[in-house]
């Protein structure tokens, strides 16, 4: 039965275990010494990028485990997935044109 | 007047009219709703939209934090040597191990484990109010050296870096010209914005928490209606995920050298 | 012709208004106030959404009143900019982006769904208080002094050089964005999780599509507006520099989130105008809408293509040249889905059986108004012209036709088309097919000589003009004139229908959707039993089949009896 109104189920009936969440919970505390430790080697253009790279793994830990969007149905997927494109394009958008003035007139 | 034929189907049970549901509906089934699992659905969905929102919110500060770091590098580097990173790492560990008790009090609705949702709860409110601790003493600090923006932002420490010892020790930065020292003013700006709105949304989490802690200890989620400890979870580890990134670009710019 | 009608009302010597309904459930003013039925906010927002379009309405006649003569001689110029201020917040956050949406959105999504409510009722309910709260914040900033920055807040302006309310007016209309975001979240998640069995989504009417991408705008486009609007308030309290040249900041990053809400939002504005219109044209056509699939997939388009365009509004205040060619390309690209939309309905008119009862005249009128009004966009985003045309009456002329002969017609359409069904009365049909025509001479009288004023050079959000463009300026304010009688009408007669209009019966049009298969005015739980969606939208050979039972289920009875 796939009508309109019955969908699968998130998180309520798969129940993420302790197990999931202690594991999660060591690697969130692993990256954020990670990252502080990072922000202390000199590493010129690559700082950001590595700390940004850090904070989305975190990020993604998070969402995916403690907010259980892996477990969730594929509208939630795609829920989160079209706030962060919103996010990167607001962002992206904006800054394109704050770096393109630096090129000047043509 | 007749209705019209569509309306003749009968279908499955449409609530408590039918005769034929096994159980009696749950007196939390609101009655616009078919089902349990459709008010569920439906209020998860709704918790997540609301999230987007935060999301877009909090992007026009982040948008602003990265051009104006972009165009003022030296400043923002200067200003990020003023907030101590101990208390960051700090406040980074409290906030994640939040989160991780927020999950676990989850799973302790959805297994009917009254009392260990109402430790987990607990432990997350005392957690939040570290946070804040922590935060009220970094912003004291911030006070006391008049680097909050405004009429008394002192740019002594940028065009003078000798001057703030401490900080010297650790980073020995070199003196900003005027104009880019002004710019730290920026800075400040925007990490007081920026934390200011995630500690906004701390104190309503933690009043919130407050509450449910209440009514958890009354039972009121341990008896099958988990939806409001799973949203309000979400929302609760979506603040820590603003404060991951804040903390990696307002604190982490460069601490080397 | 004039007696060609697809009217169909119940024998009026023994028709009555059905006894159980939504307004007659529950009696009181606190069953209204704390309501969670969907159709009582709706009326709710009816009722408030009239009052701030006559206010921001009467804001018109002052700025028309104004401009007759090239001096600023009405009001002192300070005063002028307040009027046009204040018309402007008015109209777009109080009038236009609710007005579809709170009240004809609020009313019909569930029923078209086949739902009892909307997903999220004490939300909605709290969408109107909120509302509520930012108009009369508004109306509060007008009797204190007003604000003269524009409704567009233009920094380092209102955040620097200005004394009067900045501050209230951004917090009216932040309060205002709360009450639409939660509005659009209510939608999705209604729409999502509550359709009937069988209501898949390429059953669904086209408003609700509409609705739909609107929504989607509504939640992820206003919360950028909310923190421009923060910052705004901050930088005037606490001078934090963000926009302030002196500090380092730069006024433009104001303009990028204001405009990354602002464009949006005219489509926020539009989009569900287009819904109606889309009921409309099918109903008065008796025909399906030409290419469902095509009109459902481009009001998604329209949002999604929406959020790419923001800098064309800021062409001229010091982008970069780089960022100017991106967005005005982007342009020309969201133009092609309401290009679709507007071929579309123009194929379903073709070999439809045509009735002009009165929402079909203004859904007639918003075709070639909004046509107009969305290819003068075009010259507008093409930035070479955008060069000489911005910041003129142009501008002015565009966005109006798009708004007042587009948007402002479709809720026209809207509120006629559904008045059967939400009040249970019939409008008198001859006197609102006058309004619709007093209407569109009225708007092309007073905004076509616009285009020509922009063209010009006149410019806009100015008191006094030179004195070869008063003769255009003359021919506006009396259009406008016009144009007011047009509006007042139908507050005059809907109210008269409500008493003494005809018993419509449950489906006088013979239109097809969900909500047209039960009572008017509906029950307060929208239908006794949940229904079951097996036919396709706009199924007018359903309709009939359904029409000819029905008749034969009568004559078995008399013929029995």
């Amino acid at each position: 039965m796939s009508e309109p109104n019955e969908q699968t189920h998130n998180g309520e009936h798969h129940i993420v275990g302790p197990a999931v969440y202690v594991t999660i919970l060591f690697a969130l505390l692993i990256g954020t010494g990670l990252t502080v430790w990072a922000s202390f080697l000199e590493l010129g253009p690559w700082n950001p990028v590595i700390a940004l790279a850090i904070a989305t793994t975190k990020a993604m830990l998070v969402v995916l485990f403690f907010m259980h969007v892996k477990y969730s149905t594929k509208l939630t997927k795609l829920t989160v997935f079209s706030g962060i494109f919103m996010f990167l394009v607001l962002i992206s958008m904006t800054l394109a044109d704050y770096i393109s003035r630096a090129w000047g007139s043509w | 007047m007749p209705d019209s034929p569509v309306m003749a189907h009968q279908t499955e049970e449409t609530g408590h009219n039918a005769d034929n549901h096994l159980d009696q509906h749950p007196s939390y089934l609101r009655h616009h709703f078919n089902s349990i699992e459709q008010q569920a659905d439906a209020s998860n969905f709704a918790m997540w939209l609301f999230l987007l929102t935060e999301v877009m919110f909090f992007g026009g500060l982040f948008a602003a934090y990265l051009i104006y770091r972009n165009w003022y590098y030296p400043a923002f580097v200067a200003g990020s040597h003023q907030l101590n990173v101990i208390w960051g790492t700090t406040n980074t560990f409290v906030l994640i191990l939040s989160s991780f008790t927020m999950a676990m009090g989850v799973w302790c609705a959805e297994t009917r484990r009254k009392s260990g949702l109402v430790l987990c709860l607990i432990l997350t409110f005392i957690l939040g109010l570290g946070f804040l601790g922590i935060k009220t003493i970094e912003y004291s600090e911030k006070i006391e050296k008049h680097h909050v923006p405004g009429t008394h932002f002192s740019l002594q420490s940028f065009v003078d870096p000798v001057s703030d010892p401490e900080i010297f020790k650790e980073y020995h930065d070199k003196p900003l010209a005027l104009d880019m020292a002004r710019h730290t003013e920026l800075y400040f700006s925007l990490y007081f914005l920026m934390t200011g709105m995630h500690a906004l949304h701390m104190i309503i989490g933690i009043g919130i928490l407050g509450f449910m802690i209440v009514r958890a200890r009354a039972g009121a989620y341990t008896s099958g209606h988990v939806t409001f400890v799973e949203n309000f979870g979400l929302y609760w580890h979506f603040v820590d995920v603003v404060w991951i990134y804040l903390f990696a670009l307002l604190y982490l710019i460069s601490r080397h050298q | 012709m004039s007696s060609n009608t697809i009217v169909s009302l119940p024998d009026q010597s023994t028709a009555r208004i059905p006894k159980d309904n939504f307004i007659t459930r529950e009696n009181g003013l606190m069953s209204w106030l704390l309501t969670g039925d969907h159709k009582r906010i709706a009326i709710l927002y009816l009722i408030s959404l009239s009052f701030f379009f006559f206010i921001g309405g009467a804001l018109a006649g002052l700025i028309r009143l104004e401009l007759l003569t090239p001096q600023s001689d009405l009001m002192a110029t300070d005063t002028y900019n307040k009027v046009f201020t204040m018309h402007g917040v008015i109209m777009i956050f109080f009038f236009l982006v609710p007005s579809v949406p709170a009240t004809l959105g609020n009313f019909l999504i569930p029923m078209m769904i086949g739902a009892k409510d909307l997903a999220l009722p004490k939300i909605n309910l709290l969408s109107w208080y909120l509302y509520m709260a930012g108009g009369i914040l508004a109306i509060y900033t007008m009797a204190t002094g007003g604000v003269d920055t524009g409704w567009t807040f233009t920094t380092p302006l209102s955040t620097h050089y200005v004394n009067t309310n900045v501050l209230t007016t951004g917090l009216a209309a932040f309060i205002a964005g709360f009450s639409s975001i939660f509005t659009g979240l209510n939608f999705i998640v209604t729409i999502h999780k509550m359709r009937a069995p069988g209501m898949t989504w390429f059953r669904l009417p086209l408003f609700v599509w509409a609705h739909y991408a609107a929504s989607i705008l509504m939640v992820l486009a206003t919360p950028v507006v909310a923190i421009a609007i923060v910052l705004v308030a901050l930088e005037r309290t606490f001078g934090i520099g963000v926009f302030d040249p002196t500090k380092g900041g730069d006024p433009l990053l104001f303009q990028h989130l204001f405009w990354f809400y602002s464009h949006p939002a005219v489509y926020i504005m539009i989009l569900p105008g287009m819904g109606v219109i889309s009921e409309v044209i099918s109903t008065f056509s008796r025909k399906r809408v030409f290419g469902y699939t095509a009109v459902a997939f481009s009001s998604v388009a329209i949002a999604v293509f929406g959020f790419f365009v923001w800098a064309h509004h800021m062409f001229i205040m010091g982008i970069s040249n780089y960022a100017v060619l991106v967005f005005s390309l982007l342009t020309m690209l969201v133009a092609v889905p309401s290009a679709i939309k507007i071929f579309n309905w123009t194929f379903t008119l073709y070999k439809g059986s045509i009735t002009f009862e009165t929402p079909m005249l203004y859904a007639f009128g918003f075709l070639g108004l909004f046509t107009i009004g969305g290819m003068t966009g075009v010259f507008l985003g093409t930035s070479g012209t955008d060069i000489h045309l911005t910041e003129t009456y142009f501008i002015v002329a565009h966005f109006h036709f798009v708004m007042v002969g587009g948007m402002l017609m479709a809720f026209l359409a809207g509120i006629h088309f559904w008045w059967p069904k939400m009040t249970g009365r019939m409008y008198p049909e001859k006197i609102s097919q006058m309004a619709a025509v007093v209407t569109f001479i009225g708007f092309n009288l007073t905004f076509f000589p616009q285009f020509i004023l922009g063209t010009l050079g006149m410019p806009r959000r100015y008191a006094s003009y030179p004195p070869e463009f008063q003769i255009l300026n003359v021919f506006s304010t009396a259009g406008a004139t016009i144009l007011g009688v047009g509006y007042l009408m139908p507050v005059l007669y809907l109210i008269w229908s409500l008493k003494y209009g005809a018993v419509a019966g449950n489906n006088p049009w013979q239109a097809t959707g969900l909500e047209w298969q039960t009572q008017s005015p509906p029950l307060t739980e929208n239908f006794t039993v949940m229904p079951v969606m097996d036919h396709e939208a706009y199924d007018y050979e359903w309709l009939e089949k359904q029409q000819q039972e029905e008749a034969s289920k009568e004559t078995e009875v008399t013929s029995a009896g």
